[in-house]
């Protein structure tokens, strides 16, 4: 069976830095797997690796078959990856509803002469795109902000618009970068069911980096940890909860 | 209901304008100087609107504006004037013929801009910052230099005789057009995709706009414009020299368009109407003229960094539908 996301053998520097090395995964189309490790184990830098911010130095990235390591992000966008920072990459001086339409750029185009002479395809496909993102902000009950500047929601909801804008661009795989940080208890919860409701509603394969361990516990089905850019463990839940290995690297274990 | 009504009142107003200046140069309340100033405002707002398409609203750093205008200019010429002084032949001066002409001229300048525009862009724009300004004033440089030693272009002493084709008429639709399609594009998907680029580059990338194409596109349009802007102030002026278009040029656009607001068209025409109306009231104060335009210059920097207009458009500028 074909693998959705294949990463095969990758290893990446910084300078004499190691910062990913003999990385191996595979995710299957439907899963939530968890990317878990202490602060620097190369976890953000393999969503970066697979989005095309880096090219790996060895190794394969290859989604639904076609190889996708050293494509610029945007390419690998439109082959249906999306992604949340770790730190809020909104357009902070648009409105909530124009940072969803972003997403429809590539995608819900219309021509260039269409756009300067205001033509019908135009205002047809203008109002097709302002639809399909309102739908979208009400699914994450954003919609009475939908004006307002980016910049100006609190910070629960600029997260939950990061994760709406990046399924406005209707992605296959999912990559969460720590969706969960910043957040109490409560909110750890609702973000737990929201991220079940994306993989029923929405059919995205996630891949979930996140410390909170109430969420990735509650969430993952399969779960991977790094440490110092390596693979230490993997397995279900359960195992990791109890893996030697993992709980060294952690040095005191988690918290839920 | 409202915008309509609103759309209406700026066409009315618009209207007015266009007759009240009409007017008062044919019965003389206006000078030559004065319609010639007019004149020039409008081609000053062509450029600065241009410019914010880049360094405003995508958020780039472009400091070689006036390289696109002399582009526009010189290749405009070349079919109305040169051609016709190398041939010896006469030029078919304000005729049909004449004008129209010139509007091909007209097309043919922002397409050598635009083309020039688009040549730079490609290598340039994947720079950033501040190496992205010195190389693209350094392009600026090149192209007035290429001019300058071109003998068919005149060289070093410019053209002359060139036919006055520009007349107010002219350079009030030009403006009108230019702004209504710049204001178009800008508020389409791709004046978003221009925003994205501007207010978070990497994540603009991961929402699958290619940002480098983006870029070039923006680039390509806005040269366009300042080579239309600058086949219009050949044929105003009458007499082009390539020391019109130095860096000095780009970074009047550059201060028309900060002062203004550099976010928003409105800013852009504010700053280039204020600036070339101001110089000409503070005339009588002479070499003390210069230290009053930099005082401005450096009060609105440190008490409105934003621009004068900061972010706020016109609203017949926005979208009818908000």
């Amino acid at each position: 069976m074909n693998s959705l996301l294949e990463m095969h053998q990758i290893d990446h520097y910084f300078g004499g830095l190691k910062a990913i090395s003999r990385f191996n995964l595979a995710l299957q189309a439907g899963e939530i797997v968890g990317l878990i490790g202490p602060n620097g184990a190369g976890k953000t830098t393999v969503f970066n690796l697979i989005t095309g911010v880096y090219a790996p130095m060895q190794g394969e990235i290859r989604f639904n078959g076609i190889p996708i390591h050293g494509k610029r992000p945007s390419v690998v966008s439109n082959l249906g990856i999306a992604r949340t920072f770790q730190n809020i990459r909104l357009f902070s001086e648009m409105s909530v509803i124009e940072n969803i339409k972003v997403a429809y750029h590539s995608r819900q185009n219309y021509s260039l002469f269409s756009a300067l002479f205001l033509t019908k395809q135009f205002r047809v496909k203008e109002g097709e795109i302002d639809q399909m993102a309102s739908q979208l902000l009400e699914i994450f009950g954003l919609p009475a902000r939908a004006h307002k500047p980016a910049g100006s929601l609190s910070y629960g909801e600029q997260r939950r618009l990061e994760i709406a804008r990046a399924l406005a661009t209707d992605p296959s795989l999912l990559l969460l970068d720590e969706p969960a940080a910043g957040m109490d208890p409560t909110e750890a919860d609702d973000l737990l069911n929201l991220i079940k409701r994306l993989q029923k509603d929405f059919g995205v394969t996630i891949l979930l980096i996140e410390h909170q361990m109430r969420v990735v516990m509650g969430v993952c089905e399969r779960i991977v940890v790094l440490n110092f850019g390596e693979t230490i463990a993997e397995g279900t839940p359960a195992e990791i909860q109890n893996h030697p290995k993992v709980i060294e690297a952690y040095l005191g274990g988690s918290t839920a | 209901m409202r915008s309509l009504l609103k759309r209406h009142l700026v066409i009315t107003a618009l209207l007015l304008l266009y007759i009240v200046i009409s007017l008062s140069y044919r019965f003389e309340l206006l000078n030559t100087y004065v319609m010639q100033l007019i004149m020039f405002a409008g081609i000053n707002v062509v450029m600065t609107v241009s410019l914010g398409m880049i360094n405003g609203f995508t958020g780039q750093f472009s400091i070689g504006h006036a390289g696109f205008m002399a582009a526009g200019a010189y290749s405009s010429i070349f079919l109305t004037t040169v051609i016709f002084q190398l041939t010896g032949t006469a030029l078919p001066g304000k005729t049909l013929w004449g004008y129209l002409l010139f509007f091909l001229a007209l097309g043919i300048g922002g397409l050598v801009a635009a083309v020039t525009g688009f040549l730079i862009g490609l290598p340039t724009l994947r720079l950033k910052g501040d190496y992205l300004a010195i190389v693209t004033m350094a392009f600026g440089e090149v192209i007035r230099t290429i001019i300058r030693v071109s003998e068919p272009l005149g060289g070093p002493r410019g053209v002359g005789g060139i036919p006055e084709y520009t007349n107010f008429t002219i350079v009030f639709l030009f403006a009108l057009a230019s702004i209504w399609l710049m204001r178009n594009f800008l508020l389409s998907t791709y004046g978003r995709a221009s925003r994205a680029v501007r207010d978070n580059e990497i994540a603009a990338e991961m929402m699958g706009v290619d940002t480098t194409r983006q870029k070039v596109l923006v680039f390509t349009i806005s040269a366009f414009f300042a080579g239309c802007a600058g086949a219009i102030y050949a044929h105003l002026l009458q007499y082009i020299h390539p020391d019109n278009f130095t860096f000095m040029k780009s970074l009047e656009y550059l201060i028309y368009l900060y002062i203004g607001g550099a976010s928003t068209i409105s800013g852009a025409i504010t700053g280039a109407v204020i600036f070339t109306f101001i110089p000409e009231l503070f005339r009588r104060f002479q070499a003390w003229r210069m230290v009053i335009y930099s005082l401005t210059l450096v009060l609105v920097m440190l008490l409105r960094p934003d621009g004068i207009l900061g972010n706020r458009e016109f609203r017949f500028l926005q979208r009818s539908q908000k």
